[in-house]
């Protein structure tokens, strides 16, 4: 009923849209989100696909279906060994959630049971304290950290995503050992955490974080990235503030098909997709919803997904 | 009184269009068994890209207001409570149905919802920054008590026993524990890969209170050539206020508990009906009646429910913090026009927030309007013959469980909750007590394991979990909670002196 429905609504919206020449695609794709509906990746999810009904895209509108559970688990397990190889089905991937699961073990899939199409987002994490907070920088949050270990509490949304990612390089880089609080109900419920004054600190999205200092709830105090964010241009990188620490934690977001898809149909996505993110209206939605967009071809997406995966062993390997 | 200057933005015409689409198909998405409010303003959210603002934000309040009610329509005719908000509204309002009152639980389910649902938006409207505040007093220590709180309903709640209904409680708090942990990342009780995410609460609903029904009218099979058909009596719309004016003390009830639970990010929706249904209970002098078909027992749920709709947006609208799927759904619907809620919607969208705000008042109103028309169609339901009925109700538990995620995973676990309850029934155990513990159990363990993290990292835990005005505000209520049920038992056994009578049918 809700494909359906989702696929009756998108045949709607791009009703102008039209059949298109080539043989692939002939009927509406569908794409699987493994988060919530209203979810940062959901949202962004049916933003970028919203235009591929148009001529210049696919020329075919892609439905999202939820299937939510597990920090991702569920909906990854059942695109890895259920999902048809036609084309027909894309999944939404997390990195570096699904690849620190797979290595964590327990689940059906590892990075080789996919393959990347194209990336369109890169969400950072940033660390956050509540707006009255007498923190002001990194320094003086690890200086606290110094003086009280392990009493420094902060949340974050889960184990083994993209926050406890950033937390563990966060103890590695300064050398102190704090309490990271995993939360029950993903970014909200940690950024929540903060605001209330549950933890002192949170580790939590950069999207969500900006909001919420527009909001005037949080101070955000360093990003976990290579370079600034154009959204948050006067937050310096923990680099710069003296930690060792690189992108390993940001949260890429792109779209993925299973093993044994055709390659004809892998390459005709990886060209087609990349220029539909590109496309100005799906900019310019994502920018007004706070959403860093970062576009990456296929090749890009594989370096970066093996690159990827050499660091989060190493990461991981202690625990 | 800002708000009242935007009431002219409702009534432009395409918005009073979009008003009245959206509370119709509410109420019709509600009514369906598996969509909850969250999917049915999912649904919803692409249609919105081509609307303005406001508009899209119409469209999203008058489906969320209106689904939550619609959804006691499934909870009263079929047994099929729509979401978690709708458990407590099936255990008088379908007792009432079976006794050919279906088209009266109707009226009261949606004149108590526009009552409630009214009440609460004011309140949105004019103690925003006040609620706000005590969204945020609440940690995961008071999170911890309030489940508790909540543990300690489970017992009188809709069994023939204390005892059964604990049984039954454990089952549920068992059960909670299946699937991945999002704290501690371990895996439990995966026997098959549909349990990986855990048992979906939809889903369980549907299984647990539909599938019995559907064995029960099977097992009758075709002895009584299918004449088993309950004669609907019609009921004015008149007699219908009449008895909520008589009835103002569950109405009070509810409003109040829905309104106070409603507001606490995470947990409110799931459980303001129950805790109202025996909150109301508990002070009615009619308590025996509760639980085979007494008004007042409709009147608490569905007031209370909808009493939640309007605080359930507080954190969301003043601090940016959905505290409930429904709401993340509509964060969604802001961001896409790139509005962030906060400061921001209040100082620079004045129109937007209000606009939003309004529709949901009036929508409340003609929420109501259209129910009670519906209920006088509806309540045909009950003439449908039992074999039929049994097959309808199959096929929508079916269509139902398989729509919350598309996941046939989700079908499986229905239908083996549901044959299970159909034999744990026979025994006079009941589903509300089950689904209660389903629901509190992972809201009691994520927030005592959280709370017991933070605590070894700062005060430790007994502080953590016993200081402070609002633990021990929480703790005197637990404790009072528990010495009434365990008063009421003593003092019932006094008189009768035997066990308890089955009650079930």
């Amino acid at each position: 009923m809700k494909k359906l429905l989702a696929g009756a609504a998108m045949a709607l919206m791009t009703l102008t849209g039209g059949a298109y020449a080539g043989d692939y695609p002939d009927r509406p794709v569908m794409m699987m989100v493994s988060y919530g509906a209203g979810g940062a990746t959901d949202f962004q999810a049916r933003i970028v696909t919203m235009t591929a009904g148009n001529e210049d895209a696919l020329g075919m509108p892609i439905a999202i279906i939820n299937k939510p559970g597990a920090g991702g688990r569920v909906g990854w397990n059942w695109f890895a060994t259920q999902a048809e190889a036609d084309g027909y089905t894309l999944a939404a991937y997390n990195i570096p959630h699904f690849i620190a699961q797979s290595i964590k073990g327990g689940v059906d899939y590892s990075a080789d049971s996919f393959e990347p199409i194209a990336n369109w987002g890169a969400d950072p994490a940033v660390f956050v304290v509540a707006a009255d907070s007498p923190m002001n920088s990194m320094e003086d949050a690890l200086a606290y950290a110094k003086e009280n270990p392990g009493k420094l509490t902060f949340s974050g949304a889960g184990l083994f995503v993209g926050h406890h990612i950033a937390a563990l390089q966060l103890e590695k880089a300064a050398g102190v050992k704090m309490a990271y609080i995993p939360t029950k109900g993903g970014g909200a419920a940690a950024m929540k955490a903060v605001i209330a004054g549950d933890v002192l600190a949170g580790v939590n999205n950069l999207s969500d974080a900006f909001r919420a200092r527009e909001a005037g709830n949080v101070k955000i105090l360093g990003v976990f990235d290579l370079e600034r964010n154009e959204f948050l241009p006067d937050v310096p990188t923990m680099k710069e503030q003296g930690l060792d620490i690189d992108n390993a934690s940001v949260n890429f977001r792109g779209i993925m098909v299973p093993k044994g898809t055709p390659q004809d149909v892998i390459d005709k996505l990886a060209a087609t997709v990349p220029e539909m993110f590109a496309n100005a209206k799906v900019a310019g939605k994502m920018k007004a919803g706070g959403s860093p967009m970062h576009i990456m071809t296929r090749n890009e997406v594989k370096e970066m997904w093996a690159a990827r995966e050499a660091t989060l062993k190493e990461l991981l390997a202690g625990l | 009184m800002e708000f009242i200057y935007y009431f002219g933005n409702v009534f432009e015409p395409i918005s009073l269009l979009l008003l009245i689409g959206g509370t119709i198909g509410g109420l019709i998405l509600g009514a369906t068994p598996g969509l909850s409010p969250t999917m049915a303003v999912a649904l919803l959210i692409p249609f919105t890209f081509q609307l303005e603002a406001v508009q899209g934000l119409i469209l999203l309040g008058a489906a969320y207001t209106s689904t939550v009610a619609g959804g006691a329509v499934s909870a009263i005719l079929l047994k099929i409570p729509g979401a978690p908000a709708n458990i407590a509204t099936t255990l008088d309002g379908h007792a009432m149905a079976k006794k050919g009152e279906g088209a009266k639980a109707l009226q009261l389910s949606f004149l108590a919802s526009a009552v409630g649902g009214v009440f609460g938006v004011l309140l949105l409207i004019f103690l925003t920054p006040l609620l706000a505040k005590w969204a945020l007093a609440f940690g995961p220590s008071h999170l911890f008590w309030l489940a508790i709180l909540g543990v300690t309903i489970i017992g009188s709640l809709d069994s023939a026993s204390v005892v059964k209904g604990l049984l039954s409680g454990c089952i549920g708090l068992w059960l909670a524990t299946i699937g991945f942990d999002d704290i501690m990342g371990a895996q439990r009780f995966i026997f098959h890969p549909s349990l990986g995410g855990g048992i979906n609460i939809i889903a369980a609903l549907i299984g647990l209170f539909a599938i019995p029904q559907v064995l029960t009218m099977f097992a009758k099979g075709r002895q009584g050539d299918g004449i088993e058909v309950i004669e609907v009596q019609k009921h004015a719309i008149k007699d219908a206020v009449r008895e909520l004016l008589s009835r103002k003390r569950a109405m009070a009830i509810g409003t109040a508990v829905g309104s106070v639970i409603g507001l606490i990010p995470g947990v409110g929706g799931q459980i303001a009906g129950l805790v109202a249904y025996d909150q109301t209970k508990k002070f009615s002098p009619e308590r025996k009646k509760f639980g085979t078909g007494h008004p007042e027992g409709v009147i608490a749920a569905e007031s209370a429910n909808n009493a939640m709709v309007g605080p359930s947006l507080v954190p969301l609208l003043t601090l940016s913090i959905p505290g409930s799927p429904t709401a993340a759904v509509l964060l969604g619907g802001l961001l896409i026009h790139g509005i962030f809620p906060g400061t921001d919607l209040f100082d620079n969208h004045p129109d937007v927030a209000w606009t939003f705000i309004n529709s949901m008042l009036i929508g409340q109103v003609l929420m109501c309007l259209f129910g009670l028309y519906i209920a006088g169609m509806a309540a045909k339901v009950a003439q449908v013959p039992q074999s039929v009925m049994a097959a309808v109700v199959l096929g929508l538990s079916v269509f139902g469980a398989y729509s919350v995620q598309s996941s046939m995973g989700d079908v499986y676990v229905m239908a083996t909750l549901g044959v299970m309850m159909f034999f744990l029934e026979r025994f006079g155990f009941s589903a509300a007590p089950l689904v209660l513990g389903l629901i509190l159990g992972p809201i009691a363990e994520a927030n005592f394991i959280q709370g017991s993290m933070i605590a070894n990292a700062t005060d430790g835990m007994a502080p953590y979990f016993l200081g402070g005005g609002l633990n021990i505000l929480l703790i005197a209520i637990v404790v009072a909670s528990i010495a009434y049920s365990v008063w009421m038992e003593l003092r019932q056994h006094r008189i009768t002196n035997t066990p308890q009578e089955e009650t079930l049918v």
